[in-house]
């Protein structure tokens, strides 16, 4: 019973696939497979979109949507339907070609990178031997997205913001995969379902989730910090800062494709706190021995949605960062801390069991937090923003 | 010689195409990604994961951005009036036609000078790291020092042009 459960959404798939013919059976796996990824999602961002405006709501002391349905919970049916029903301006200097494919490539670049998400206990569309890599791939095609959406409006904010978005993108992609590279390290594997396997076991009842070791916890905050900056949410949305640059790199764009700039932007959020919870939150697998009877898929999504809470929570919570801000944190701050857990990885990977490990990677980690977080507050000249190339 | 790969090579050349004949500048480099994602779909193709991944990641991820950040930053990208061909195209031709004769020539003698590789070998990500780091680690540690001995000297060339502007 408890494994029929676990596995239900697979065998409901085989026993669709059985009625075939034989012929067509890993084709039409496939094709169901790729079909609920592709329905499942766009109905967690509807979710998402009302989750967060009510959340959002409470921070600011404020209700939130309140009027379509019972407590609003029918306002996503109702943007979906304005959204598509909108008129949709291409402006007439624009490139219409580029400016037609930009929000397309975004959104099927993210929804690639679903595939080789693990969901649950046999539940990764592909099982790639190298499927970390291939998720970071995807993810750095959709850079090229956000520029020809820039580029293509002949706007000048558009352009701006996709600078601004392809500059940060770009800086916090190495943060994003160095820490992740400290997994590797210790799982010895580039598969996503190695990863989750190896994190899947118990000692007196406790998982073996990476985020508990110091190294873990190291490599899990600063993937969180680039993961934020990465899917450009606040406190690092300068690429829509409203305040300056109207919307960013999605001014020039209304009615579906609009949408779709929305949906690809609430799915890399999704994409990207799912592979968090791979690496570092022990995927799909309990938080507890004695709750391995709840439906591994159940695990796999609450913690998507915890850090989805999260996200929300960091944006009604921070102000902005500035640009300059944002470019000194992640090269003088961020990517130095991850060299340095590579390191401290390396460490751990052959101090042998004892007590020691601890002693010393923590030591380490936190030593190099304070006395960097103190050098650089003290070099922190409080006063006139100065640049130095843009004069 | 499978649907699939034609299916590639036609995406590849019809990049390639569009990045030479095209006017404006951005649509070339865009075209150009194109090419390099019909790469990666054949890299794929031939089961050579690794090198796929990598293509994507380094020539659409990064090499591409590259080439748009430069063609906006520096002058000359707006669409020029005249024909895109310049004078000496027959030059570039003979060259280009040249290149093209000695790489076909490379791959035609190879399957003489190697004549058992019928059966294609399986090469896993794992194997390839584990590679890197063993058997080639001098190497690989030179690029790295390469790489980033350039990557300082890029720095610096940008910061002496402020200095010497004061």
């Amino acid at each position: 019973m408890i494994d029929t459960l676990d596995q239900i959404f697979v065998l409901l798939k085989h026993w669709i696939v059985s009625f075939l013919p034989g012929a067509c059976q890993p084709a039409a796996s496939v094709v169901i497979s790729v079909a609920v990824i592709v329905v499942l999602f766009p109905l967690l961002f509807a979710l998402t979109t009302v989750f967060e405006r009510k959340g959002l709501a409470r921070i600011q002391n404020r209700i939130g949507p309140n009027r379509t349905g019972p407590f609003g919970v029918l306002q996503p049916i109702a943007d979906g339907i304005k959204s598509l029903t909108k008129e949709d301006i291409v402006p007439s200097s624009a490139d219409s070609a580029v400016h037609f494919l930009a929000p397309l490539v975004l959104v099927v670049a993210v929804f690639m990178g679903f595939a080789v998400l693990p969901m649950g206990r046999n539940m990764a569309l592909v099982d790639m031997d190298a499927g970390l890599l291939f998720f970071f791939a995807i993810g750095a095609s959709t850079e090229l997205s956000v520029f020809m959406a820039g580029w293509s409006s002949r706007n000048k904010y558009s352009l701006l913001g996709a600078m601004r978005a392809v500059a940060q993108m770009i800086s916090y992609e190495v943060p994003l995969l160095m820490s992740s590279v400290a997994v590797v390290m210790i799982t010895g594997s580039l598969s996503l379902n190695k990863i989750v396997a190896a994190q899947n076991q118990y000692t007196f009842g406790l998982p073996h989730w990476y985020i508990f070791t110091p190294w873990g916890l190291a490599a899990f905050l600063l993937y969180a910090i680039a993961a934020t900056a990465e899917t450009n949410r606040s406190p690092f949305d300068l690429p829509e800062g409203e305040s300056e640059l109207v919307a960013g790199y999605h001014t020039e764009y209304s009615g579906f494709k609009f949408a779709l700039f929305f949906l690809g932007e609430y799915l890399a959020m999704f994409s990207i706190s799912g592979l968090g919870t791979t690496l570092f939150l022990g995927g799909w697998s309990s938080p507890l021995e004695v709750l391995g009877w709840v439906p591994s898929w159940f695990w796999f999504f609450s913690k998507m949605m915890m850090s989805i809470f999260v996200f929300i929570w960091l944006r009604g919570t921070l102000p902005r960062l500035r640009q300059d801000q944002l470019m000194n944190f992640a090269w003088k701050f961020v990517l130095p801390l991850t060299m340095l857990n590579l390191f401290v990885t390396a460490l751990w990977r052959f101090l042998g069991d004892g007590w020691e490990r601890w002693v010393f990677c923590t030591a380490i980690l936190v030593a190099a937090y304070v006395v960097m977080g103190r050098v650089e507050m003290r070099a922190e000249h409080f006063g006139p923003r100065r640049y130095r190339y843009a004069e | 010689m499978t649907f699939a790969f034609w299916l590639f090579a036609v995406l590849t050349l019809a990049g390639g195409l569009a990045a030479v004949l095209l006017k404006n500048t951005v649509h070339c480099a865009l075209a150009l990604t194109v090419a390099f994602a019909g790469l990666a779909l054949l890299f794929l193709d031939l089961d050579a994961q690794f090198a796929g991944f990598a293509q994507i990641l380094v020539y659409i991820g990064a090499v591409a951005i590259l080439v748009v950040f430069a063609i906006l930053l520096t002058r000359g990208s707006e669409t020029p009036q005249e024909g895109v061909f310049s004078h000496n195209w027959f030059a570039g031709l003979a060259i280009a036609a040249a290149v093209f004769a000695v790489l076909a020539w490379a791959v035609l003698a190879s399957a003489h000078v190697l004549p058992h590789e019928a059966a294609m070998p399986t090469v896993t990500v794992a194997q390839i790291g584990q590679a890197l780091i063993g058997r080639y680690v001098l190497p690989l540690e030179i690029v790295a020092l390469l790489l980033t001995a350039a990557m300082i000297g890029a720095v610096i060339v940008a910061m002496d042009e402020k200095e010497r502007a004061k």
